[in-house]
């Protein structure tokens, strides 16, 4: 079981992150859970300055951007 | 939950770097291609427009129809292409200054060069306001002063790829030039008078006590085929997204070219009037928006007699001044340094709109 979350305030590119990372997770078969994490103690605590953010398993993998459903893919894979 | 922070740059196999490095070749070749492409383009946009509007619609010059379809057909590629463009090089080299890499440089300086470096840095980091918290907390937390955070909070909004290329393209590098170089002035002072007035202890208190992890700096280590890829991210989500403003903007400027009369703005906005610049002020700080979608406004009024200054100013406002980030700092910032930072950027911005007017 691989635990997603998505790191923001709640902004447009943050829901837009969660949707092609969901996409993403599901087209690669995994069995996962996503949340959100909104509280921005927890994001500092992440080291993430610039958000959206992706932490797969407790690791940051990825900030500041919102790549497209493949990439998130090979990110993920 | 915990959150780990991965040090090494693990997004990467072995395997993929290997046809990363032969996709940046490809892209390379592709850049040179589509810069060689562009320029022939975009230096015969004005025969187009013209064997465009006069030959093919068979307007004519002389009518007012001919010269708006003249001007449409030339301005919208152009103001596209120049957008296109230097967004895609911004894209680039904002991939060289992650947000980690900025506080690290601006956390090493003396306050009066933090606050100049602070400006000229948010210019190319990348920012969007929702990421105001954790930055300002970033920044705070690791040794940079107060008034060079804000230097940097007001310059990176306010100056911005997107604002530049549309003052230079329907009004010339003159006024895109007085754009950056006053924005970048008050960014400066207002961040530098910000720390002067020794608010700290306004900050909320439980910023100073977070505790923030370096974070991972996978960007330091990018290869060129993904800071090219950055780029065309880059140029598919700004562009993407403003390109509707952008035409717009044409349009009214277009449109509204014989239909309004020359100097209709000019008793309400023209340098006559004294108030129109703190009147333009207060209207734009509560106004929320991007670059893009103030140009069409900043277009009409310019055309129909407003006075630059004035117009600079509010454009300077709106979208250098907004209410979401100041509700958004509201979680960090007490009120008194709130409006202690939207006092001092007007006064500046004020001083701009009246310095323009007098001298142009």
């Amino acid at each position: 079981m691989t635990t997603l979350q998505i790191l923001g305030s709640g902004c447009a590119n943050c829901v837009r992150l969660a949707h092609n990372t969901e996409a993403a997770a599901k087209e690669l078969g995994m069995e996962f859970t996503i949340e959100k994490v909104t509280d921005i103690q927890a994001i500092v605590r992440a080291g993430v300055m610039k958000t959206p953010a992706l932490v797969v398993d407790g690791r940051v993998k990825l900030y500041g951007r919102v790549p497209n459903v493949d990439e998130l893919k090979t990110i993920l894979a | 939950m915990a959150i780990q922070v991965s040090t090494a740059c693990e997004m990467k196999t072995g395997k993929q770097r290997k046809g990363l490095q032969k996709s940046a070749f490809r892209s390379a070749l592709l850049i040179c291609l589509g810069l060689v492409a562009w320029w022939h383009i975009y230096r015969r946009l004005s025969a187009f427009a013209d064997w465009f509007a006069f030959s093919v619609l068979h307007c004519s010059p002389s009518t007012r129809l001919g010269s708006a379809v003249q001007f449409m057909v030339y301005e919208s590629p152009k103001v596209l292409m120049l957008l296109v463009l230097v967004v895609f090089g911004v894209g680039i080299v904002r991939s060289f200054f992650t947000p980690q890499r900025t506080r690290a440089m601006l956390a090493g300086t003396r306050e009066s060069v933090g606050n100049v470096l602070a400006a000229l840095l948010g210019v190319v980091t990348p920012f969007c306001s929702c990421s105001a918290v954790p930055l300002f907390i970033g920044f705070v937390t690791t040794g940079v002063p107060l008034g060079v955070t804000f230097s940097f909070l007001i310059a990176a909004p306010m100056i911005n790829e997107v604002a530049l290329v549309l003052l230079f393209g329907l009004f010339g590098w003159k006024v895109a030039a007085i754009y950056a170089g006053t924005g970048l002035m008050i960014a400066m002072i207002a961040g530098w008078i910000i720390g002067r007035l020794k608010m700290e202890h306004y900050v909320e208190p439980w910023v100073y006590e977070a505790q923030m992890s370096d974070g991972m700096d996978e960007d330091a280590k990018l290869t060129w085929a993904e800071r090219i890829h950055l780029g065309r991210e880059a140029v598919r989500d700004i562009v993407g997204k403003v390109w509707p403003y952008v035409l717009v903007g044409i349009a009214v400027g277009a449109g509204i070219h014989g239909y309004v009369p020359q100097n209709f703005m000019a008793h309400i906005m023209g340098k006559g009037a004294w108030w129109s610049v703190p009147l333009a002020v207060l209207i734009g700080i509560p106004m929320y928006s991007n670059a893009a979608g103030i140009i069409p406004i900043v277009q009409a009024l310019l055309q129909k007699g407003a006075a630059l200054g004035t117009v600079l100013a509010f454009m300077m406002s709106v979208i250098g001044l907004s209410f979401p980030e100041t509700i958004i700092l509201r979680k960090v910032l007490r009120p008194q340094l709130i409006a202690a930072f939207i006092g001092v950027v007007a006064v500046g911005i004020l001083i701009v709109g009246y310095l323009f007017n007098l001298l142009m």
